[in-house]
């Protein structure tokens, strides 16, 4: 390798950084920055109007109520579900982690069927929803009607906690759980001391990534949410906004998008956060227990 | 001088790996680069494969510098340190790469690889991934790989750290024999300085970017010149304040390096150092441990703690026991210099029969009173 | 074993409930479709020309974000410059951007009145309402897949394979051809694999661009599925989301093979 061969390295250094540059700049920042210029195009005052109409708060509204259960949800499932299928061996296990990667490789408009065909009038489910409503004298609805908006996004955001932590317990190793246990600690003294502070950033990061999920779920959604200014989240706010076509409606849908923008900002910001503490974490461990491994597509 | 390095630096933004390295191998010699871990032998051998460069300095191969040539021109073989076998080429391809990206002709290509894996034993295994080998196996296939473009120069960059320590007896003897075989001259690097001693034919020691001694195996265990070999050769025991040792005086000497073979110990009644009894010194045995083909004494002699092995076919020993103590011979450093000193009263009764005059008056002046 | 009936019955009562028996529901309801009948629902031409488009255009969003993937997650882990820190940060954007906001995002800004849409249609490239503009959503949504399902095979990578492959005397076209691609290839494949599953049943980032017209043939699968549900065409609906679940399932499958694949090569046996 001499002077040419160092020549040549360098020049392709600079084709990669500069291809890798551009096409994250075109494809994915310069949408971001439409976002913001389209929706400040009729001005602040038409701004600040267009994210405060009643539709728009009720979406808030709403988007905060299924967003909230979904993470309180599935953080509790998660955590759980990762100590059972990095602790425990049992019959079934590859099965059961391989049915609950389903939400990621299906359309979220299955998920908001699959809610259709259980509760919804044909459903096999609505004769024991109605019968329970006669009985206790309440009018539950599931299909249309919140509750069916909070499943829709628990739905599709099921796996994300797992998914985050179970790389990290797995490279962890249970060997200071072993010897905790035999030192005398219960399961909820082990789990708090030692398995806690290990999956914390993970759990962290998969939170994180449910919200982001949850706040801009829409495909499943679509399905079970048809009120606008009752069961709309916001980017079906968003949807309807974009489609009936005027040009202000059309600015105010961006307007409504810059705030789930600036949402997706904190979030991007967050994750550059957690993978440098998991990564000062990580470094006494195997690589197997980076982030950026874990971060859960991969069945 | 087949392979000659004159004033090799290199750094590493502001940690110098090399400063100042100077050492050259024959043609058809093994060498050995010996050296603690971490200091900068595995850079000296990346730097004569070409694969990092020197800051400054020269490197001669067959007497041409080749700092300015590819590494692909240097006619160098390379066993990485673990063996970096392509995982997803069989051991054909692997063998047969260095070749094929020569363009060379198949059927020349065949013949090469094939009288390489009969000549390294690998019959049958041609088909094999990498991770269908033994770790021995492993090693054959990286040292067929290397040699198979038939280059000049072998490196070996630690060829026994990725193997099971029982087998790596074996191995080592395997591959002493068949560079000796091949008649090629190789360079490997090693932290291990029983793998030194055995393998090697020339043993060039490195400590902190920079060639601390280099010659014959022997004659680097035997006689080290410098402080941090002989503290980093054999089991050395570090003895502050040495004239308390019978035959020896400090002088202005800062400490003593004393290996287990330097030192006897016997009981009073022994018949056979009957003669030497005026001039041992009474020792306590503090601790016996006991290594399978001898026994490890830990001795308090007035006020030093020395150790020395000694033959399970001798008379029982205990802890506590007093016994007689000689010393024959240590390292005395001074600064990074160190000296061989004899013991006064055994001069002339040298019990390994090292030839003393040669060292008395040899370059750099050793020790004698 | 302490804690396994817990967590085990917590697991496995959460998931039924949330997960599979909603999801079970569909697929009891398709399999009572007579097979006729299925035929005659998912071969109507308007669900046969979805499912091509939707297929063709992700194969197309895979193989372009394999390529570009590649280059980024290469870039990301071999080279050190400014606003690294930045770039790796920014490839998770679509996963955290709404796909609504990026649906109408791009539909804006490759629409004839938007940047840069209005520049491509000058050149007589239309890319809104046409295949092109369902293959520009799904790179947009597919590229994270790729990237990082190889960036950490490529940081594992140990760089003595190249310097084996250096010093043996093979070029940088050669070693990345015979030596990087085979180590990376099951990693690209899983990438490609997600990223065409994602883009099969991509929906809200998909909508807007593609203007959805049957008779362009730029409606997708998901499209279809939830037209059929807002006309209570439950059986259409089902029978569609049916075929769509045996896709996701081969993708699936596949990809574990790829994963079977790599560790066949880089685990000891």
């Amino acid at each position: 390798m001499g002077m040419s061969d160092n020549k040549k390295r360098n020049i392709t250094r600079l084709i990669m950084i500069a291809v890798s540059t551009l096409f994250v700049a075109v494809m994915l920042v310069m949408p971001l920055f439409m976002v913001i210029i389209n929706a400040l195009r009729k001005g602040i005052s038409f701004y600040l109007k267009a994210i405060s109409t009643p539709t728009v708060i009720s979406a808030f509204k709403v988007t905060l109520i299924a967003t909230v259960i979904t993470l309180i949800v599935n953080t509790f499932f998660g955590i759980t579900a990762s100590i059972l299928l990095t602790r425990y061996s049992f019959r079934g296990k590859h099965i059961l982690q391989t049915l609950l990667d389903i939400p990621f490789s299906i359309s979220p408009v299955i998920a908001g069927l699959s809610f259709i065909m259980l509760f919804g009038r044909m459903g096999w489910a609505a004769p024991a929803l109605n019968a329970i409503n006669e009985m206790l004298g309440l009018n539950i609805r599931i299909v249309f009607a919140i509750p069916g908006v909070v499943l829709a996004t628990i739905f599709v955001t099921f796996p994300f906690v797992s998914r985050e932590i179970i790389p990290v317990l797995n490279a962890v190793g249970s060997d200071e759980e072993e010897a905790a246990s035999l030192m005398g600690a219960d399961i909820f003294t082990i789990f708090r001391k030692i398995t806690f502070p290990h999956m914390k950033w993970a759990l962290f990061y998969g939170m994180v990534l449910t919200t982001a999920r949850a706040l801009g779920e829409f495909g499943a959604v679509n399905a079970l949410s048809k009120t606008r200014g009752e069961t709309f989240t916001l980017p079906l706010e968003i949807d309807a906004l974009y489609l009936s076509g005027s040009a202000d409606s059309i600015v105010a849908a961006f307007a409504v998008s810059s705030v789930l923008v600036l949402c997706t900002i904190v979030i991007l910001i967050l994750r550059c956060i957690v993978e440098g503490k998991s990564k000062m974490n990580a470094s006494d461990r195997d690589k197997t227990g980076k982030l950026s491994e874990g971060i859960g597509y991969v069945p | 001088m087949y392979l000659e390095m004159k004033h090799i630096t290199k750094s590493f933004g502001d940690f110098s790996v090399s400063r100042d390295v100077n050492f050259s191998v024959e043609k058809g010699e093994l060498a050995a680069l010996l050296g603690p871990s971490g200091c900068g032998k595995t850079t000296i051998l990346r730097m004569i494969a070409g694969i990092e460069h020197p800051d400054s300095g020269d490197i001669l191969i067959g007497g041409k510098r080749v700092n300015d040539i590819p590494a692909s021109e240097r006619r160098i073989g390379f066993v990485f340190q673990n063996y970096a076998l392509f995982r997803y080429m069989t051991v054909y391809d692997n063998i047969a790469f260095g070749l094929q990206v020569r363009k060379i002709p198949h059927s020349a290509v065949r013949a090469r690889v094939n009288e390489l894996i009969a000549l390294t034993g690998l019959d049958g295994l041609e088909k094999r991934y990498p991770n269908e080998l033994s770790g021995g196996q492993k090693q054959r296939v990286a040292f067929a790989r290397a040699i198979a473009p038939e280059p000049d120069l072998l490196l070996l960059d630690e060829p026994f750290t990725a193997i099971d320590a029982k087998i790596r007896k074996e191995l080592r003897q395997w591959l002493r024999d068949m560079i000796h075989r091949v008649g090629i001259t190789s360079i490997f690097v090693t932290h291990d300085q029983n793998e030194a001693v055995e393998v090697a034919d020339r043993i060039i020691v490195t400590n902190k970017g920079s060639v601390e001694q280099e010659g014959g195996a022997s004659d680097i265990y035997r006689l080290p010149r410098t402080a941090f070999v002989s503290e980093f050769i054999g089991e050395p025991v570090i003895v502050e304040d040495f004239g308390r040792l019978k035959g020896f005086e400090k002088g202005n000497y800062e400490r003593a390096i004393i290996r287990p073979e330097f030192v006897e110990a016997f009981k009073s009644d022994n018949e056979h150092f009957r003669d030497m009894l005026p001039f041992s010194q009474n020792g306590i045995i503090r601790d016996i441990t006991f290594k399978g083909n001898a026994y490890e004494l830990h001795l308090s002699v007035n006020g030093t703690e020395l150790i020395c092995h000694r033959s399970p076919e001798r008379r029982a020993i205990y802890v506590g026991e007093e016994m007689n103590v000689i010393v024959y011979r240590l390292f005395a450093i001074k600064g990074n210099q160190a000296m061989l000193m004899q013991n006064k009263n055994f001069m002339e009764k040298d019990p390994d029969g090292i030839n003393l005059e040669k060292y008395l008056y040899a370059e750099g002046g050793y020790y004698v009173e | 074993m302490k804690g396994f009936r817990l967590t085990f019955g917590i697991t496995v009562f959460m998931s039924s409930l949330l997960v599979f028996i909603p999801l079970a529901s569909v697929l009891v309801y398709g399999l009572r479709l007579s097979p006729i009948k299925f035929w005659e629902l998912v071969s109507a031409d308007n669900v046969r020309n979805a499912f091509v488009t939707s297929v063709v255009c992700s194969f197309a969003a895979a193989m372009i974000n394999c390529f570009f993937g590649v280059i980024l997650a290469w870039t990301l882990v071999r080279y050190d410059f400014k606003f690294k820190i930045l770039l790796d940060g920014l490839i998770e954007l679509p996963f955290a951007l709404p796909t609504a906001v990026a649906g109408i995002t791009l539909s804006k800004m490759y629409g004839n009145t938007g940047f840069p849409g209005k520049l491509l249609s000058k050149a007589g490239i239309n890319v809104s309402y046409t295949h092109l503009g369902i293959i520009v959503a799904l790179v947009f949504v597919g590229i994270p897949f790729v990237v990082r399902t190889v960036q950490p095979v490529l940081e594992k990578l140990d760089r003595q394979y190249e310097e084996a492959a250096f010093v043996l005397g093979a070029g940088s076209v050669t070693t990345f051809r015979r030596i990087i691609l085979p180590e990376i290839m099951p990693a690209v494949l899983t990438g490609f694999g997600l990223a065409f599953a994602r883009g099969v049943g991509e929906y809200g980032s998909v909508i807007y661009i593609s203007g959805n017209s049957a008779k362009e043939k730029t409606q997708v699968v998901s499209y279809v599925i939830m037209q059929k549900l807002n006309y209570m065409d439950y059986e259409g609906a089902t029978a569609v989301a049916l075929l769509m679940l045996i896709i996701s399932f081969l993708v699936l499958l596949f990809v574990n093979a790829m994963q079977i694949r790599q560790s066949r090569h880089t685990n000891e046996l």
